[in-house]
């Protein structure tokens, strides 16, 4: 049985640590959802595209809203619709099959081949909604009362759960799900992740602004924490507004790309002001070289 | 052996359950741990623990039950040339697995020394000898669940000691705390109200179709009511000198509270030390903001939530005596605690909040009055934790 097993080993645009891959391993292998936590801007919508593509999978993606109910992810039943036609009286309005339209996680059980299922941001929707998917997601069938039909999953959906705890999630629910909480990247890895972005950045580029980076991540009084996305825009701003490696940690150039609050600007550059020049921001961190 | 593991989690705060850790038993026969101690970590962490609160508990009780294990270093070299061709894994029933589930550690160790005398070569599968890809508890590539990884896959950390560097010890709710996760806390705090109360203004499809049908098809609309939170909250804050040490934590919950706006309704109210027949509106306690007790408990229904925040540390004069008030211009007729139990009883729900460190209460100064008021009051500390506790209670009926 060894042999069948899958493996996830992330993909070329997107670095999975070792311990997320197994967390995405044990997951698939064991069949049950998995859940990932973490920062903003840590990449958990893009796991599951990731997963799609290197497990060679269709990924189907349902998002969720403050006013999903966990009935929509199974079906909709278009009662309007039948309403209006039966007015007319120009459509067959006998056959309720006809107003019955499966919603993302029908969509996947009746998939003829296994998909990937991403359900993004879980947290958003009612406290109540994870709890009423838990049959569905552990025996992978539904019953439609309206036509008496029961939809099973052809292919049991690798299910991936995105959540920002906006909301805390039924213990219930947790019970039943494979978790990871995605740490923010370290230096290391976030190198990793900005080469497979821009493969031909100067060195010398890199290291100053991931020492920046890092320096305005270290402040503790910031709102918002720039995050992996930001990072990614500034290096971009940095190599087209054609900045050179020594003015980044001096000035922090194009510093709105990164921080997206006023009373952070004014925070920053004042700490760079007291600090001065003499201490830039690579100097400060000599341990990320 | 690995039950132990179980409730040693337990003990150390991490919410585990059955069902969860038969899920681990179905990775481990997988063979999803990769039969080293660092899979096992990794495959336990993703399988028992579901929240990055809790992996710092996790890490504690997986460093305390796991630090005897690391094998030493001598000999690990001499048996890591034995180990260096490996059989596939195995694949191991849950009935054989049985077999093997008594050894306890102190065990494995003796027979681990005992075996290294005895065998003198290279061995793989197999169930006995130091080897790979058998069921012998020592050795790697097998699947013995108490056995004793030597080498393997190359790691750069043993999984002790990446349980003992605590990674995560930042994300423990009951230290850390902000206004956000106040406010996520608070979110529990809510009552969905009933159909009977509210205005008819969401459309009852059902009732519509029903309707309709019932006219013979001319379209007629049934209106229904949506479901409120219903939650009335109170809070009230102690704003005298001996929290002052406290007014950040205080601000940041008074904030959290503030940005709330699932509650139907939220009042403020303060006092100075402990509660006698006046309240008052701002945190200064300025008698121009001053309202009667007695008026604040007719104003406010006994379904409003009332959270105290309070150190509940004051001289026990100024709780059980009349007149015993810090303040040499106010006299109390009535002792604070009678207030307080008044007040307690006026309400269905109340609870007490204080920002001291729920293991300090019993040391210090305010000891005897702390213990006092929680004999009046469920009392909770002031962290994440702590109010979650608070809105459990605050949510039960009684």
């Amino acid at each position: 049985m060894q042999d069948h097993k899958i493996s996830f080993t992330g993909t070329e645009d997107y670095i999975a640590s070792k311990e997320l891959q197994n967390s995405v391993n044990v997951a698939v292998a064991l069949g049950r959802p998995l859940l990932i936590k973490g920062e903003p801007g840590t990449g958990k919508t893009m796991l599951a595209q990731s997963i799609a593509d290197g497990l060679g999978k269709k990924l189907l993606i349902w998002n969720i809203k403050s006013t999903t109910k966990a009935k929509d992810g199974l079906y909709i039943y278009d009662t309007v619709q039948r309403l209006y036609d039966s007015q007319f009286g120009d459509h067959d309005v006998s056959d309720i099959r006809h107003y019955i339209k499966m919603g993302r996680l029908g969509e996947a059980f009746l998939a003829s081949v296994q998909v990937v299922l991403l359900i993004d941001e879980i947290d958003k929707a009612d406290l109540e909604f994870p709890n009423d998917l838990l049959w569905e997601l552990d025996v992978m069938n539904f019953n439609i009362p309206e036509t008496g039909e029961t939809v099973h999953a052809r292919h049991r959906p690798i299910v991936v759960i995105t959540s920002n705890a906006e909301k805390e999630l039924p213990d219930a629910f947790l019970r039943r799900c494979i978790f990871h909480y995605i740490a923010f990247p370290d230096a290391a890895m976030m190198s990793d992740i900005i080469a497979v972005h821009y493969p031909d950045l100067e060195q010398k580029l890199l290291d100053e602004a991931l020492a920046a980076f890092y320096w305005l991540r270290g402040i503790g009084s910031l709102q918002k924490k720039p995050s992996t996305s930001e990072l990614l825009d500034w290096v971009q701003a940095l190599t087209v507004g054609g900045i050179s490696p020594e003015q980044i940690g001096e000035e922090l150039p194009f510093l709105g790309v990164l921080l997206k609050k006023d009373h952070d600007f004014t925070t920053v550059l004042q700490r760079l002001h007291n600090e001065g020049a003499q201490a830039k921001p690579a100097s400060r961190f000599p341990h990320l070289r | 052996m690995f039950i132990n593991f179980f409730y040693l989690l337990k003990a150390y705060g991490v919410p585990v359950t059955i069902t969860e850790w038969m899920m681990l038993t179905e990775a481990l026969a997988l063979g999803m741990a990769h039969s080293s101690l660092t899979g096992f970590y990794h495959l336990g962490r993703a399988v028992l623990v579901k929240s990055e609160t809790h992996y710092d508990r996790y890490d504690l009780a997986f460093y305390s039950y796991f630090q005897g294990i690391e094998t030493p270093v001598e000999l690990t070299e001499k048996v890591l040339q034995w180990l260096e061709k490996a059989l596939p894994p195995r694949y191991i029933s849950p009935e054989e697995r049985q077999k093997f589930q008594e050894w306890d550690l102190d065990e494995l160790r003796r027979q681990l020394e005992q075996r290294l005398k005895e065998q003198d070569g290279e061995h793989h599968g197999g169930s006995n000898w130091i080897g790979t890809g058998g069921t012998s508890p020592f050795g790697h590539s097998g699947y013995h669940p108490a056995g004793i990884r030597i080498g393997g896959e190359a790691v750069n950390q043993s999984a002790v000691q990446v349980a003992a560097q605590r990674n995560f010890r930042g994300f423990r709710t009951d230290t850390t705390i902000g206004v956000r996760q106040f406010e996520v806390a608070l979110r529990k705090l809510r009552q969905l109200s009933s159909k009977e109360e509210g205005p008819r203004e969401e459309l009852d499809l059902d009732e519509t179709v029903q309707e309709t049908g019932n006219k013979g098809g001319l379209l007629q609309l049934v209106w229904t009511r949506g479901r409120k939170n219903m939650v009335k909250v109170a809070l009230v804050m102690d704003s005298g000198g001996s929290m002052d040490p406290y007014m950040r934590i205080c601000s940041q919950l008074f904030t959290a509270m503030n940005r709330s706006s699932h509650f139907k309704d939220l009042r403020f109210f303060f006092f100075h030390n402990c509660i006698y027949q006046h309240l008052y509106q701002e945190p200064s306690c300025s008698l121009s903001s001053a309202i009667r007790t007695d008026d604040f408990l007719r104003m406010l229904s006994p379904d409003y939530k009332l959270i105290v925040l309070g150190d509940a540390s004051m001289a026990p004069s100024e709780l059980t005596m009349p007149g015993g008030s810090i303040d040499w211009s106010y006299s109390n007729d009535e002792p604070g605690i009678a207030w307080l139990q008044r007040i307690k009883n006026h309400f269905d729900h109340a609870v007490w909040l204080n920002p001291i460190p729920a293991h300090f209460w019993a040391r210090v100064t305010g000891n005897y009055t702390i213990a006092k008021i929680r004999s009046i009051f469920p009392m909770y500390e002031l962290t994440v934790e702590g109010l979650e506790g608070a809105i459990k209670k605050l949510k039960v009926r009684q």
